[in-house]
């Protein structure tokens, strides 16, 4: 792991009111790799995820202890601007998420929301993350209908287009597979690979070969505790606890 | 120890046992009762005519007023009826000013009642966070909605007309026909915000937005539609009510148009009401009274129409 911290948690305590979800939670995230959390359905690495970019902020009579840091600097600290935070901090979620709108005004939404007025450089960048995301061949003579009309993984490819159009530093993914198909999601698959090169990438995903595919590090969840975490081979090849192999080789989860 | 043994021992020898009658009671489930399962269509079908009939009465009940109207007024309307004032203490001429002042008076009720309708729905769904004072906020609308339309009219008359110095107008008029609107219009934009999903102002936020521009940019458009259909039932209201008008707004007779806002004026409904109860020539006048609530019922289909198709251009850009 010769590459740099780029965030990280420490002592990182979630409640749900009083559910405790996170359970001292110590990980590191380093820049260009890709970061797979797994386990079983309820064992908070969505919530986890979710507190990367302070999205838990949003759901009330939840409380969170520790630190989570991004290049150095606390961003739980008060003096933290929490919407800057999230363009830095970007998310993919679990459902295709597209607004309302035409293809263009989706891609290029972030740019305009952060006071980007000039219509050019816009089209430029719309263009340019719609080809990083592999969609641009498929919508460039649909560009302006609705983003509704795209298929499941396209609308996944845009929402991923989407949150790269504002460049963000992170590139936090909740599941972005869990509802597409096998080549839609082989799709992402081989984007996210390609991604790793700008953004440092932490997925979360319940498909183990998906987990053994596209990341480099592994980090294994188990009732809000964090289990274990190594480079994606070790832990497939040889997990140091039981519940880790249980888990990987569909014992239980 | 002792407990874990005999419990597992139980299992052992309850199991098979359960699993032979699972299998007895599957078969008498097929067999059971031969005239049950015709008997419960028979009922089905019953239930199934009854609701039919429950909604079959609404639009009869409907026609049957149409019907009525249209029996007993149209000879009441043609091209002098729509375009002149009323002549001859109101027994000959048409109904102008009172179509006019309708029009003034339900427009000018939803230019005040939604704008403040759809704020307060923002607040109350966006930003207000859950707790007594929100729940005493929606007890307060919803009461709004309850109070009966003659005490808005004097609620009206004692702010708008008197304390405010704004006169029998159609200030006074919009703002009264306004206050007694908005629950319907906080309600409809409230359930059109609430059917935006949350995953619409997640993916906002998660690209660095504000929450207003969330609200302003990605709610809001997705909730127009809905928004709109609460400001069709409200402009339905505000055109057809007369109690709150009859002190703040409307006069028996007036020959002119309105030229502003705090000129007094006749509304399609209470002239109904002066013609049908308060003038000298009641019998004399009967069809004049069904062409004014004819031309009373058109024009709010009229403006329900043009919203309508407003909202189904909307829902079509989003779709």
């Amino acid at each position: 792991m010769d590459n740099l911290i780029k965030m990280s948690t420490k002592d990182l305590d979630f409640y749900y009111s009083d559910f405790h979800a996170l359970i001292d939670i110590s990980l590191d995230f380093y820049a260009n790799q890709v970061t797979a959390l797994i386990g079983p359905s309820g064992c908070g690495k969505s919530t986890l995820l979710r507190c990367l970019n302070r999205m838990n902020d949003l759901i009330p009579n939840t409380r969170m202890e520790g630190d989570i840091v991004l290049d150095g600097h606390d961003i739980y600290e008060p003096n933290v601007d929490v919407v800057a935070l999230r363009r830095r901090v970007g998310m993919v979620f679990q459902k295709p998420n597209p607004f309302p709108k035409t293809v263009f005004e989706n891609v290029g939404y972030g740019l305009r929301v952060n006071g980007i007025s000039d219509k050019a450089f816009i089209s430029e960048r719309v263009e340019k993350t719609l080809r990083q995301a592999a969609l641009w061949d498929e919508v460039k003579d649909r560009l302006h209908d609705s983003a509704l009309g795209l298929s499941g993984g396209q609308q996944q490819r845009l929402c991923i287009a989407r949150a790269m159009a504002v460049e963000p530093e992170v590139l936090l993914m909740d599941e972005p597979c869990s509802a597409l198909d096998p080549i839609a999601t082989q799709k992402i698959e081989e984007l996210i690979h390609q991604l790793k090169k700008t953004y440092t990438i932490i997925i979360v995903t319940h498909n183990m070969q998906q987990a053994a595919r596209v990341s480099d590090i592994t980090a294994f969840f188990y009732l809000g505790k964090l289990i274990e975490t190594d480079k994606t081979e070790t832990i497939f090849t040889r997990p140091q606890f039981t519940q880790t192999s249980d888990y990987i080789t569909g014992r239980f989860g | 120890m002792n407990e874990s043994n005999t419990s597992s021992m139980d299992l052992n020898t309850v199991l098979p046992e359960s699993a032979e009658k699972f299998q007895g009671r599957k078969s008498d489930v097929s067999q059971a009762k031969p005239d049950f399962q015709r008997r419960r269509k028979i009922f089905q079908g019953f239930m199934f005519s009854l609701f039919k009939i429950s909604a079959a009465i609404n639009g009869i009940a409907l026609l049957i007023v149409v019907y009525f109207l249209v029996v007993r007024g149209w000879r009441a309307i043609n091209w002098t009826f729509l375009t002149q004032p009323p002549l001859e203490s109101m027994t000959k001429g048409g109904i102008l000013p009172c179509i006019v002042g309708t029009l003034c008076l339900s427009l000018g009720a939803i230019l005040v009642a939604l704008p403040i309708g759809v704020a307060s729905a923002i607040y109350l769904n966006e930003y207000a966070k859950p707790g007594r004072i929100l729940r005493v906020i929606r007890l307060g609308i919803n009461n709004l909605a309850g109070v009966p339309s003659i005490v808005f009219g004097l609620f009206g008359l004692a702010l708008f007309v008197v304390w405010l110095h704004f006169g029998v107008s159609i200030l006074s008029g919009a703002l009264t026909l306004g206050a007694m609107t908005l629950p319907v219009i906080i309600g409809a934009s409230e359930e059109a915000l609430r059917g935006v999903p949350d995953t619409y102002r997640e993916a906002s936020l998660g690209l660095g937005a504000t929450r207003w521009q969330t609200i302003y940019k990605v709610v809001l458009p997705a909730a127009l539609p809905g928004i709109l259909t609460g400001a069709i039932l409200g402009i339905s209201r505000a055109a057809g009510e007369t109690a709150p008008i009859m002190f703040t707004a409307a006069v028996f007779f007036t020959p002119t148009l309105p030229s502003s806002i705090f000129d007094e004026i006749m509304a399609l409904p209470y002239h109904i009401y002066v013609l049908a109860t308060a003038g000298t020539e009641i019998e004399a006048t009967r069809h004049l009274q069904y062409g004014t609530a004819l031309v009373l019922i058109f024009l709010v289909l009229g403006l329900n129409l043009i919203a309508i198709i407003y909202r189904a251009h909307l829902r079509r850009k989003i779709h």
